[in-house]
């Protein structure tokens, strides 16, 4: 207990890197995660291939791999810079990986939400003039978004867990804190582990909660 | 009422084909409609009435024959096809109201998106038409909290809201409830005597011998026969006419 109190600060921004790493992926998947299902139901099939090859590709590629190609191949060997710091240029980097990654999981969480909405919907929206993009942004992703709130929510969970990948081009996260401290403090490993997990927990258990709560509150009656 | 009816033509369909798959289901129609004609399709089930529809607003594609509206071809895609649209509107047999969306903002979609109208003037706008079919009090509501006739009058103003030249009505009273076809009905009768083009598909025969200037008879994919109502119900001039005439209105 002594060495989670005495190494409070130091967890606590750990866990504040967490949460910024988690925020930033978040809203990067969201973006890129709506282009791309847009893609995979747009009419033009150069861009519904590009698409399915994307996910395709990240959802079943390790989540480490991408991690660490983005940091050796993207920071490394493509010299791919965003911040003279190197701790905040691997921030970066892992941004990227994990929002590439989660982006996948997102866009086909998206069309399954397509799916949910009537054909009707689209088809009244296309004979009153609507185009493609006006279609899919006033009237189906509206609603397809308000059916998927809850999976959004899981993926969400699952994003800030996987944030501790990031450890593996040495950011230093929660995971790779909780690493370094049970190098200092050996006498207290248990209560450390305990520490973090129950911190973990503190940041996902709302979400869940949450995002029940809003789509409870969001969904379309029909 | 034919005296009333402008001559030009303003859908006009030649040889036009269409198979779904193995089934084909348009069969070289041929079909002029004038300005301000109100035409009903009727036939059995399966006879491609509601093809007919779709397939001049581009909902379904033609493989063979030629579609031109107002003087122009049909597009095939993008801008043009999203513009021939808007000048036609279309109510489905299953309404089709944006479910999230209140009744106002229904109704001010496609003049605020496809028209680019200033909000105030399309809520205004809206508001008078909701008044038109007599739904203006529900107009914070959301469909699901209407009934099934309520919704397809807001359907109707949501058509009308774009200014159409014509509005294709698609089966507009089969998924009623018997007790709420005369409200719809009574705006669709309203509406042609105004001067609305109409195609209209519907198995409601006594709006037919009110509203319509022609009555076009299919089936199996073909137009069979076309005739005014007086003439078509009193004296059909095909077996296969008569047939479905005593099947629907012996009863």
């Amino acid at each position: 207990m002594g060495a989670l109190v005495e190494e409070f600060p130091v967890i606590l921004g750990a866990f504040w890197l967490t949460v910024r790493l988690t925020l930033a992926s978040a809203v990067a998947a969201l973006v890129l995660g709506t282009v791309l299902a847009a893609m995979r139901v747009s009419p033009i099939a150069v861009l519904r291939g590009v698409a399915t090859a994307y996910v395709n590709t990240l959802r079943n590629t390790p989540l480490t791999l991408v991690i660490v190609f983005c940091g050796l191949g993207l920071g490394l060997v493509l010299d791919v810079s965003f911040s003279e710091s190197l701790s905040t240029n691997y921030l970066w980097l892992s941004i990227i990986g994990l929002s590439a990654y989660t982006a996948a999981f997102v866009c086909e969480a998206i069309r399954s939400g397509i799916n949910t909405v009537p054909v009707g919907q689209a088809e009244a929206a296309r004979a009153l003039g609507l185009t493609f993009v006006q279609n899919l942004r006033f009237v189906v992703l509206p609603q397809a978004f308000r059916a998927i709130i809850a999976p959004l929510g899981s993926l969400l969970i699952a994003l800030t867990k996987n944030t501790t990948v990031a450890a593996a081009i040495g950011v230093a996260e929660a995971s790779l804190t909780m690493k370094s401290l049970f190098e200092r403090h050996q006498d207290s490993v248990v209560a450390i582990f305990f520490g973090f997990a129950l911190a973990f927990l503190v940041l996902t258990l709302p979400t869940g909660l949450f995002f029940g709560w809003l789509s409870r509150r969001l969904k379309v009656v029909r | 009422m034919t005296e009333a009816v402008g001559s030009t033509s303003l859908v006009r369909l030649e040889n036009v084909n269409k198979h779904f798959g193995a089934l084909h289901v348009l069969k070289d129609i041929d079909l002029d409609i004038a300005r301000g004609e109100v035409v009903v399709a009727i036939g059995p089930s399966g006879a491609g009435k509601s093809t007919l529809c779709r397939v001049i607003n581009r909902l379904e594609t033609i493989d063979s024959g030629t579609i031109t509206f107002d003087g122009k071809s049909l597009a095939v895609e993008g801008r043009a096809l999203a513009q021939l649209r808007s000048e036609v509107g279309m109510v489905f047999q299953s309404f089709n109201l944006f479910a999230h969306k209140t009744i106002l903002e229904n109704v001010t979609l496609g003049p605020i998106r496809v028209r680019k109208m200033a909000r105030d003037q399309a809520e205004k706008r809206g508001m008078e038409l909701l008044e038109r079919v007599g739904i203006a009090s529900q107009a914070e509501k959301y469909p699901a909290q209407l009934s099934g006739g309520q919704q397809q009058r807001v359907a109707i103003a949501r058509a009308l809201a774009m200014d159409p030249k014509m509005i294709l009505f698609d089966e507009p009273t089969s998924a009623l409830d018997p007790e709420m076809v005369q409200e719809v009905l009574d705006v669709m009768i309203s509406l042609a005597r105004d001067g609305m083009t109409m195609l209209v598909v519907t198995h409601e025969m006594g709006f037919a011998r009110r509203a319509a200037n022609r009555v076009v008879f299919m089936a199996d994919g073909a137009v069979v026969e076309q005739n005014s109502p007086d003439e078509f119900f009193t004296n059909p001039g095909t077996d296969r006419a008569r047939d479905f005439l005593s099947k629907i209105l012996t009863h």
